[in-house]
């Protein structure tokens, strides 16, 4: 464990913002206090943020908001962005629906050793 | 599963690139993109670029697009749209979406260039419709035929910004403003020269307080900032607009590479989140390469020549050409790489602030807080000079790669040497016959041509015009100095138009000749 | 406020193809068979394409490369459909999304 993530380490209390009820995640609508708040109930990765609140998690699966993310917790955690841990790349890497993503070519699917 | 030499993903400018250089050297080639049409941003890049002949400058990005994808026909490599990749493993295994379909495909040798994807910035109203970004305008009005807006802010002064900014100004939108919240031009000052001088006002350490509006963008309200970037108070200022775009910088689209397990590091100098790679773009995976804005967001110029390097390794990896010959190709592309990544906006000089140039020349500070150099400033650059008769004014005050201007002149009275970075001269026994190819050929449209004195107490200047409708010879209106701003009267001379100048215009205009230094656009009054 | 551009500096007249109708909201609209729906919406002026579900916030086109999924909308009764990389067509139906239903939320 790095010792971004070293959780003995006191970050002091949640202190409101003016800026707060900024909206930061587009598609789960997710404010910047939100997040600064996990981060204050212990959310201190991309990933566990992700499942927390689901910003990053909707539709263009944090396209637009990583960035804006990571910038957030850096700095609530008093770190640099780069020390921070992006979230896990996983398939698909585009909104996909069900019925296409659940389709594997057939025919190709014969050739398989 | 189908099984290829090499798969490409992204067909922009460096993944076409990469495609062409393996399949010159006999590998089967297939490459991925998800966009319904290839050349990445090349399509939506207008202006002419930068560089020296071999990294095609003057010649406009889309069709260095169209360059290349005839290439790529002709090299037998086979493009496949609208086809995306959702997945990358580690054995190269690739999984993309064609149609309504999930495919595999295994390849011997992978080329991830998925370039970059823009960063936004938060403020009030920031997600009404009439925000966009930068991108989403150049689509539009690029590729769509569609107008972004009538009224625009654009925030960012980086290349983006200020390239985006003229675009819009190309296809008749009024750009109210241009806003960044650093205290310094960040893109070249060319660029953001040609933008001041039609009159769009610059307002660097600004930045936006709040979008106006219910349904959509009706108005926007900026403000100064100090050092640390907090507003000051009763400086805010109000426009009416209906479009705001964000020019605010690109990270990297590393994520397949992540996926597959690649070694990763955030570089704050790349962009962020990059593959850490070797100078021709070898990964930690072996037979996985990177070209391109994923591995650092630089210029396409220099996402072509990493492509070709990614393309000539993965040959050599997979025994189509042996290491003596892929290292004799890697030098010359590394020569021409390095002659991209001079001057004061190489990649080595990013947060830099530089003051003086490589000849020692104090930099304009009036252009990079107001995007256009002083009156006062603009004597001290070498490509400024005075004769009698008609001379070239070369009004390039930034060491950027670039030297097409040189070879344009067929009386060789402009000199930039063999450092494509150092400012163009004009020659002390400059013989200017008035053709005009010096001022089409500058991709940074800093080149006049002026006479000081035509004898009658008027002068005349030549300048680069890339608008509609073009005004004909007669027409009067007023001239704009640098800052846009109203100097004088002036009136049309003549509108030269010629294949060689590629839809530059040669526009010359005559003015009281006490204004041949200041009078550098022309305006029909209204 | 927002129209096309009849012709530019350096592009020229873009070559369009075929005019074809389709319905937004109810009303019939042209635009060209094969360019984005979004950008037929965005010259027929059409500036809002979906309300927000929790905060019923207006969203249009952002980044209008098919990546930010902020414009989406119902297309021929399908949520979702990113408008800005799907290509117009004679007949389409779209409609303004509500969270994700094409029925305004006091109706839902």
């Amino acid at each position: 464990m790095n010792s971004v993530n070293d959780r003995s380490r006191d970050i002091g209390p949640f202190v409101p913002a003016p800026d707060d009820d900024m909206l930061v995640c587009r598609c789960e609508e997710i404010t910047k206090g939100e997040i600064r708040q996990a981060v204050h109930d212990g959310m201190w990765t991309m990933t566990e943020i992700r499942r927390y609140l689901r910003a990053g998690m909707g539709l263009c699966q944090g396209q637009t908001c990583s960035r804006l993310v990571k910038g957030i917790v850096a700095r609530e955690l008093g770190v640099s962005p780069a020390e921070i841990e992006p979230a896990t790349s996983r398939v698909p890497m585009r909104p996909i629906e069900m019925r296409i993503f659940a389709n594997e070519a057939k025919e190709e699917a014969h050739h398989e050793e | 599963m189908k099984r290829f030499d090499l798969i490409v993903v992204g067909a922009g400018p460096s993944g076409l690139s990469a495609a062409i250089e393996a399949a010159k050297r006999g590998l089967e080639v297939v490459v991925f993109d998800e966009n319904e049409k290839p050349g990445g941003q090349l399509f939506k890049q207008i202006h002419k670029f930068f560089g020296s002949k071999e990294h095609r400058a003057k010649i406009r990005g889309f069709v260095i697009g169209k360059q290349l994808l005839e290439e790529a026909a002709k090299e037998g490599v086979n493009v496949v749209l609208n086809a995306t990749v959702i997945g990358l493993y580690q054995d190269k295994e690739v999984v993309v979406k064609i149609g309504e379909e999930i495919k595999h495909y295994k390849a011997d040798a992978v080329v991830i260039a998925t370039g970059a994807a823009e960063n936004m910035v938060t403020f009030p109203g920031w997600t009404l419709p009439g925000v966009i970004g930068a991108g989403a305008a150049q689509t539009m009005m690029n590729l769509h035929g569609v107008l972004p807006g009538k009224k625009v802010l654009m925030l960012g002064s980086g290349n983006v910004g200020l390239v985006v900014s003229f675009q819009l100004l190309q296809c008749g939108c009024e750009v109210v403003a241009l806003v960044d919240a650093a205290p310094r031009v960040g893109g070249y000052g060319v660029h953001a020269a040609k933008v001041a001088r039609t009159g769009v006002p610059f307002y660097l350490s600004h930045t936006i307080v709040k979008a106006e509006g219910d349904e959509c963008v009706t108005g926007v309200t900026i403000a100064e900032v100090d050092e640390k970037f907090q507003f000051i108070p009763g400086t805010e200022k109000h426009f009416d607009v209906d479009t705001i775009c964000l020019a605010v910088g690109l990270s990297p689209m590393s994520q397949l590479l992540k996926m597959a397990g690649a070694k990763m590091e955030d570089n704050p100098r790349r962009g962020g989140q990059v593959p850490i790679c070797d100078e021709y773009g070898r990964t930690s995976l072996p037979g996985v390469f990177v070209a391109g804005d994923v591995s650092g967001i630089e210029e396409a110029s220099s996402a072509m020549i990493e492509g070709r390097m990614a393309g000539v390794v993965a040959a050599e990896y997979l025994g189509y050409i042996d290491e003596t010959s892929m290292g004799m190709e890697l030098e010359d592309l590394e020569k021409a790489l390095d002659g991209l990544r001079q001057g004061m906006f190489a990649p080595k000089n990013r947060g830099k602030a530089i003051d003086k140039t490589e000849e020692g020349i104090d930099i304009s500070t009036n252009l990079l807080k107001k995007g256009y150099v002083a009156e006062e400033e603009i004597e001290r650059f070498p490509g400024v000079t005075h004769k009698k008769g008609v001379h070239p004014v070369i009004e390039c005050t930034q060491n950027i790669p670039c030297n097409p201007c040189q070879d344009a002149c067929p009386k060789k009275c402009i000199s930039i040497g063999s450092n494509i970075t150092s400012l163009p001269i004009v020659t002390e026994d400059c013989d200017c016959i008035n053709c005009g190819m010096c001022v089409a050929s500058c991709s940074g449209q800093a080149i006049f041509l002026v006479d000081e004195d035509c004898g009658d107490g008027t002068a005349t200047v030549t300048l680069p015009y890339e608008f509609l409708p073009l005004p004909e010879e007669g027409t009067k209106g007023i001239a704009l100095g640098r800052s846009g701003k109203k100097v004088c009267k002036a009136e049309v001379v003549s509108v030269k138009s010629a294949k060689a100048f590629d839809k530059t215009h040669l526009l010359t205009m005559r003015v009281p000749k006490e204004y041949a230094m200041t009078a550098r656009f022309f305006k029909v009054e209204k | 406020m927002s129209e096309r551009i009849a012709e530019h500096p350096i592009l020229g007249v873009q070559e369009k193809g075929k005019i074809v109708s389709f319905s937004f909201d109810g009303k019939t609209i042209e635009g060209y068979e094969g360019e984005p729906i979004a950008a037929a919406l965005k010259a027929a002026n059409v500036m809002v394409h979906r309300y927000t579900q929790k905060e019923h916030k207006p969203r249009g086109i952002f980044c209008a490369i098919g990546r930010c999924t902020d414009c989406v909308m119902i297309v021929d009764g399908v949520p979702n459909v990113r408008t800005c990389i799907t290509p117009l067509k004679e007949g389409m139906v779209v409609q303004t999304q509500y969270g994700v239903s094409g029925k305004p939320f006091d109706e839902q």
